[in-house]
């Protein structure tokens, strides 16, 4: 193969004529697919970073006692862990990276609709990153209250809550300016055909995500605006103590934070959408039903925050009509999962890296998604609340679900941007280590849970440390495929084989467009004239 | 690249000056309102009678000053998703907070 690979490997389309040189022709770029790699790095980066923690975490849980850290670092670490994880990686994860990469050429149009406002949101999430990383090292160092900063306890603690909680307000501005971008870039900028019945469900996906970001983060930032008075001036909005109250807070942030979830779930599911048809050579079945469930989910997601709060002294009125509130949602929720199956059905599957991770997402979401219902249901969550069940829970979701989703997107889309592709047999042996570190470690994870284990803290009842042992030893399993999953995915971008054309066979807009596609996205403005999914006529000119 | 199109749903529409000084009189008026209310005795409607004045009040300002009045509709169903969004939150909220 290619022996002089070593400089410049990626060329032709955007990568080239942007008037700019070096690093300032990214990170001063107003082109949607630079922004889109930009953002891809950075969370790629935090993710890594997160992953670190989390191992971390993983081996001071290996055995009972103190292993590697003592209870104070074990809280900082879970932490900035969850911090981390949450709202520097899953939360901007697909929208801005996949999202500015796919979504304009998918509609066909040149960019998004304000191309220096996605350059600011890029830029915000990085001071907010960096805001959140100085937040570690200064004043009473790594905050220790876990990702939610629940008061009273951070209205009190000593660590360095107030600076943390002021990057997420920022990085919050980002995913506002994100969301407001793709509104109307999918309400404006739809090349001539392409009408809503058209559009892919990634983009559908996308633009329900969008009101969520929209409509919920400013009750956040206002929210964690409002700890930080508290802390600084001393006002009594939350802390008993002074008269405010607790449980307020707890509204005000899961308001936010649940709907949250669905930012971080729903375009993961656009993904899955475009991924499963694409790979059974079959039209996605009940195309409306999708799209029409993604507006559903975001908006029944977004009255269901009570759910967390089940123990916290609310009332018992508020209980059972959140929990009510909850089963609904379970209900779109479930529609995709069978519209996916059915499209699976009778198709001609190939098993290609994509596809695994679509597939594992069905399955880990799956599991993810019931044992939520437990998690639902007033009378179980009251056991399990708390519990490493708990953890077991969202991590099915946020990372079997969006986490796999990501690197479906990454195998699916990456090689169509860098005209170049990785190695399939490297890839499937890494996908098949992740999914099973991942199941040998949430799923004991969860057992851990239901016989009892809390969370968050740093050392457990001799009992359980068979169970902890072997939830480790998924920790590593996972790492190693995720190792190699990176590896084999960089070095085949930068000096694979060719990626040409349209190999899977894609019906969506990206596929007619050259590899890599030009700064403008296309030669010649696109006129649709048939479904994403409408393989047949695909071919036709 | 579209720039110049981009004005083609709703006119420009400007309002005169004599419109904003009502709306800005009116304004104060209702303010005054509210603080001659506090004075009677309406035990809990107290609470309602300032939540309808601020209701008019911001629907004022949202109508001339924002120019909510004068826009395409689909900003109007924009914005209006915006408010019921927040009326279902502080509503939920409240299943909590009264039966506590
Ligand atoms: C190799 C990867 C990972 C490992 C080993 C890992 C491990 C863990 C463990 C053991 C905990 C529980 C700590 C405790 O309660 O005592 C935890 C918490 C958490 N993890 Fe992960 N995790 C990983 C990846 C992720 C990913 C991908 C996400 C999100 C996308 C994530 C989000 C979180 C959050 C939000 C918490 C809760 C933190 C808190 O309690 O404040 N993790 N993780």
């Amino acid at each position: 193969m290619s022996s002089d690979a070593t400089v410049t490997p990626v060329t032709g389309g955007f990568w080239e004529d942007t008037g700019k040189r070096g690093i300032a022709s990214w990170i001063f770029s107003t082109d949607h697919k630079r922004i889109g790699l930009l953002y891809l790095y950075s969370v790629l980066g935090f993710f890594l970073v997160g992953v670190f923690l989390g191992v971390l975490i993983r081996l001071e849980l290996m055995a009972p006692g103190p292993t590697i850290m003592t209870a104070k670092t074990y809280n900082a670490v879970f932490t900035v862990h969850g911090v981390v994880m949450i709202f520097l990686f899953i939360i901007p994860g697909i929208p801005a990276s996949f999202g500015n990469l796919v979504m304009p050429i998918q509609i066909g149009a040149r960019d998004v609709a304000f191309p220096r406002l996605n350059l600011l949101s890029w830029w915000l999430y990085a001071i907010g990153a960096v805001i959140v990383l100085t937040s570690l090292f200064t004043g009473g160092g790594a905050p220790d209250t876990g990702w939610t900063f629940y008061v009273p306890f951070s209205a009190r603690t000593g660590t360095n809550v107030s600076l943390a909680v002021f990057g997420v307000f920022v990085l919050g501005f980002s995913s506002i300016l994100t969301g407001v971008n793709f509104v109307t870039t999918i309400h404006r900028l739809r090349a001539e055909g392409m009408n809503w019945g058209r559009l892919p469900l990634f983009v559908w996906s996308l633009y329900a995500t969008a009101w969520v970001q929209i409509l919920a983060t400013p009750i956040v930032a206002i929210t964690l605006l409002m700890v930080i008075a508290e802390r600084t001036l001393g006002v009594g909005l939350f802390d008993p103590s002074r008269g405010g109250d607790p449980v307020m807070y707890q509204h005000l942030f899961w308001i936010y934070s649940h709907p949250a979830v669905y930012i971080m779930i729903l375009p993961a599911m656009g993904v899955i959408s475009e991924v499963i048809p694409v790979f059974s050579r079959k039209p996605i079945f009940g195309y409306k039903m999708i799209a029409v469930s993604s507006v559903a989910i975001a908006a029944a997601g977004s009255v269901v925050w009570g759910h967390h709060m089940f123990t916290s002294g609310m009332s018992d009125t508020a209980v059972m009509v959140f929990s009510f509130l909850t089963f609904v949602v379970a209900i779109p929720s479930a529609i995709k999962v069978f519209n996916w199956v059915s499209t699976l059905y009778r198709g001609s599957i190939s098993l290609e890296a994509p596809m695994l991770f679509a597939l594992s997402f069905i399955l880990l979401f799956s599991i993810g998604g019931l044992s939520g219902l437990i998690l639902g249901a007033a009378a179980t969550d009251i056991h399990v609340h708390d519990t490493h069940f708990v953890v077991g829970h969202f991590h099915y979701v946020m990372f079997g679900g969006t986490g796999f989703a990501f690197f479906a997107a990454a195998h699916y889309w990456l090689p169509k941007f860098y005209g170049r592709r990785y190695k399939e047999k490297p890839a499937i042996v890494a996908w098949a280590l992740m999914f099973v570190g991942f199941n040998v470690m949430y799923f004991t994870m969860q057992v851990l849970g239901m016989k009892g284990m809390p969370r968050r803290y740093f050392d457990y009842l001799p009992e359980f440390a068979r169970l902890n042992f072997v939830a480790t030893v998924g920790s590593w399993i996972l790492v190693t495929g995720l190792i190699i999953m990176l590896v084999n995915l960089w070095r085949g971008l930068l000096k694979g084989e060719p990626f040409e054309g349209n190999p899977w066979g894609g019906a969506s807009l990206e596929w007619i467009t050259a590899t890599p596609p030009p700064t403008e996205n296309f030669e010649e403005d696109p006129v649709v004239t048939h479904g994403p999914y409408d393989f047949k006529r695909a071919g036709e000119p | 690249m579209s720039d110049h199109d981009a004005h083609k749903e709703g006119s420009v529409h400007i309002v005169s000056y004599g419109q904003l000084v009502a709306v800005w009189v009116s304004l104060l008026l209702l303010t005054v309102t509210t603080v001659a209310v506090t004075r009677v005795d309406l035990g809990a409607g107290k609470v309602w009678a300032a939540l309808a004045i601020a209701c008019v009040k911001s629907g004022l300002v949202i109508a001339f000053f924002m120019h909510m009045k004068y826009e395409a509709r689909l900003f109007r169903i924009i914005f209006f998703v915006a408010l019921v969004t927040l009326a279902v939150f502080i509503g939920l909220t409240f299943f909590d907070v009264l039966y506590r």
